[in-house]
Order: structure tokens, then sequence, then C-alpha cells
């Protein structure tokens, strides 16, 4: 038998109304232990005031190789971004 | 009485700004209403994507059309988030389409005029997606979390949307006498509508006040609406149009513009699905709807072949 606890990934929520975001990894024998460890490891100067712990093969990742393919269609899609459109500036914000 | 204290809880939450997460206690009606008004945000993104898609293949340019092309397809980015966002709440995105196209749920009522020319989509970027906007920037403050996160995202996204609507009112307004018409031409025909947007008036609309009260909203449609007009007659000015309101004036006093009254029998008739395209526009999303059902089932069905592809793989190294 495999005695490897499984590798948890956790994520942090740093302050209420916020999105969840990565913080780092950690080893735990099931979810609720991932929790404590998560709390223990990466909330010790108030990081956080909730946490996420998903198992690190349960994550799905893109391909680092297909870089090119998947990010560069979006470089030359400049009309895609405010500054693309010439507003006065007497207009103001818009 | 252990309801009671949950609501006091709740509401105590509220009233100190904290943001209430999917997971958290809320009472049944803040998360019904969150789930009408989400999913009719959603669906008004996707039905917007209708009267813009129009002018796609006959915009005046490329640099047009692209522009074009890149908003309708942010429209139905937004109208993902806004559905997942439903789904937090326990919502079922097949229910929700299922409401839209049954007519129980609504989407905005502007969707329902059509676009004669190519100056309705410099106006409807101008003032609906300003409208939009101005509502949209309120809500990335409602209290519901994952809400609020889609606004931010939208807003963000939502600025060139305006921009490049404004950017057509210029030129169409700096060029030649038939192009100024067509431009003050759209800006007749949305300006109502476009107010129309906010709903209902203060004292008229059923949901202000628990709308409020839970920070779903924190304005109201009258202030929004009044936003909105500050904001936007400055902008026609500068593109020398007329706003079609002969009681729009600068009232010193209030430090706001007053104008005149709304025709609301308009507003209530297209609501009630008797607009100009409301038909087409449902007829339009039924026909997505099921002609896409061969590919969701074809998608489950390959998803099914590779997950027993790999269990068979499984077993024969085991």
């Amino acid at each position: 038998m495999d005695n490897n606890w499984p590798l948890w990934e956790v994520f942090i929520r740093s302050k209420k109304g916020l999105s969840h975001k990565h913080v780092g990894s950690l080893h735990a024998a099931d979810a609720d232990m991932a929790i404590e460890n998560a709390r223990d490891v990466y909330t010790r100067r108030m990081e956080g005031e909730s946490i996420w712990v998903v198992e690190s093969k349960d994550i799905v990742a893109s391909n680092p190789s297909q870089q090119e393919e998947l990010y560069d269609p979006a470089k030359d899609k400049i009309y895609r971004h405010p500054t693309f459109y010439d507003i006065p500036d007497e207009i103001g914000h818009m | 009485m252990i309801e009671k204290n949950l609501n006091q809880i709740f509401q105590a939450r509220i009233d100190s700004e904290e943001k209430i997460e999917a997971r958290d206690w809320m009472p049944e009606k803040y998360r019904q209403t969150l789930i009408r008004q989400i999913s009719q945000h959603a669906h008004s993104e996707v039905v917007g994507m209708l009267p813009e898609g129009n002018w796609i293949t006959r915009a005046p340019s490329l640099r047009r059309k692209v522009a074009l092309l890149a908003k309708v397809q942010d429209e139905a980015g937004h109208g993902l988030y806004l559905y997942s966002a439903a789904e937090t709440l326990g919502a079922k995105r097949s229910d929700l389409i299922q409401q839209l196209l049954d007519g129980t749920a609504k989407y905005s009522s502007i969707f329902n005029y059509p676009t004669l020319s190519w100056a309705d989509i410099g106006a409807i970027g101008w003032l609906v997606d300003g409208a939009a906007i101005m509502n949209q920037v309120m809500l990335c403050r409602t209290s519901y979390g994952p809400y609020a996160r889609a606004m931010v995202r939208i807003c963000k996204e939502e600025s060139f949307h305006q921009r490049q609507g404004y950017e057509i009112m210029i030129a169409l307004s700096k060029g030649s006498e038939e192009q100024k018409a067509m431009a003050q031409d759209a800006l007749n025909r949305w300006w109502w509508p476009s107010l129309m947007m906010f709903g209902p008036n203060d004292a008229e609309s059923k949901h202000t006040a628990q709308s409020m009260a839970w920070k779903i909203k924190r304005k109201t449609n009258d202030e929004l609406r009044q936003a909105f007009v500050d904001a936007t007659v400055p902008q026609a000015e500068y593109l020398g149009l007329t706003i079609p309101d002969a009681d729009l004036k600068w009232n010193e006093e209030r430090g706001h513009y007053d104008f005149g009254p709304i025709d609301w029998d308009e507003f209530w008739q297209v609501v009630k699905g008797y607009g100009q395209c409301n038909k087409e526009r449902i007829a339009a999303r039924r026909k997505a709807e099921e002609e896409g059902e061969w590919v969701r089932e074809a998608a489950l069905a390959y998803a099914e072949k590779q997950r027993i592809k790999k269990e068979n793989q499984k077993t024969k190294v085991a």
C-alpha cells in the first residue's frame, strides 16, 4: 500500500467579498485534515477568512506546450480594449 | 423563533457590509430574488446579442465589424458568468433557460426594439450599454459575493462597448447630412426605451424596498435613471444631436436635468410581450435551443465514451 498522503491545492479568500486565490499545496490524509493543515500553514498571519482545498489530482490544467496556440490569438485583438476607440477628452470618462 | 434569529443575523451581516457567499444561510426570499434577478440579467445578455448580431455581416468597415463581433462575443460571455452565478444559488441552468423560452422569465425589454439602420448599433452601444453600465457599476457592490464578482468582470469588459458605440455616433454625426440624419433618427428611437431600462418609477416598483434593504440594489430606479440622463445629455450635445424630449432642461436648483414623463403604457406593453420584436426574439432563442440539442447530446455521449475507454485501459493494465 502507498503510505503517502495525497497532495492538496489550497485556495484562500483573503478578505470578505473577494474570490479565493491559489496559495500553495500541502499533504493531508483526507479533506478535513487538509483544511486543518491549510489553516495552520497558510493563515498564520491573518492571510484569509475562508479556505478551499481540492485534491491536486482533481485539478485539470491546460497544456504548457500549447502556449502559442491558446493565447497568441488574443494578442492582435486590440479592439477588445477600451483604449482602441477614440473618444475626445471633453467627453471625459466613458 | 430560530428562523427569526437567523434572519436577524443575516440582516446584521448585510448591514455591516459583509458579502453573502453561496454556502451561507440566507432567507429563501433573498435566494429567490437573486435567482430571478441574476437569471433575467443573464437572459438579457443573451437576447441582447440578437439585435446587434443583425448588423455584423453589414458593418460598414472591417474595423466596425471586428468591434461588433467582439462586443457580441462579450455579451455571450456575460450571459455565461451570470448563469453560473445563479447556479451557485442552487438554480439549474436548464430550468432557467426553459423559463426564458416559455416566457415566465423576462429579459430587458429594450431588446424587443428592432435595429433598423447601422446608426442603431452606435445608439445601442452609447445609450443601451451606457444605461446598463449605470446599473452594473452599482451591482459591483451588491451583497451577494458571486454576483458582485461577476459584475466586476463584466464592467471591465463593458467599457469598450459604450466607447465603440459612441465612436460610431461621432463618425455619423460629423459625416454627411444623411449620416447625421441617421444618427438623429437612431437617438430618437432609442432614447425613451433606454430610460425605461431602469424600470418603473420608485413609487411603482414593488421589489425596490426589499432589494435595497438587502443591498442587492444600492440605488433606486429613479436615482440611476437621473444619473444616466445627467451623464448622457452633454454627450448628445457634443454630437450636435437633439434628445427627443421638449421638457429636458438643466435644473440649477436640483443640480440635475429635468426630463419629461415616460410613456409607461408602452413599457408595460413591451414587457407583456407586445413589443415589435418579442416574438422574433423568443423564436430565435427557441430555434437555437432546439438546433443545439444534438450538440449537447453528442458532447455527453462522447464524454461517456472516453470515460469507458479509460476504464477499459485501466482494467487491461491491472
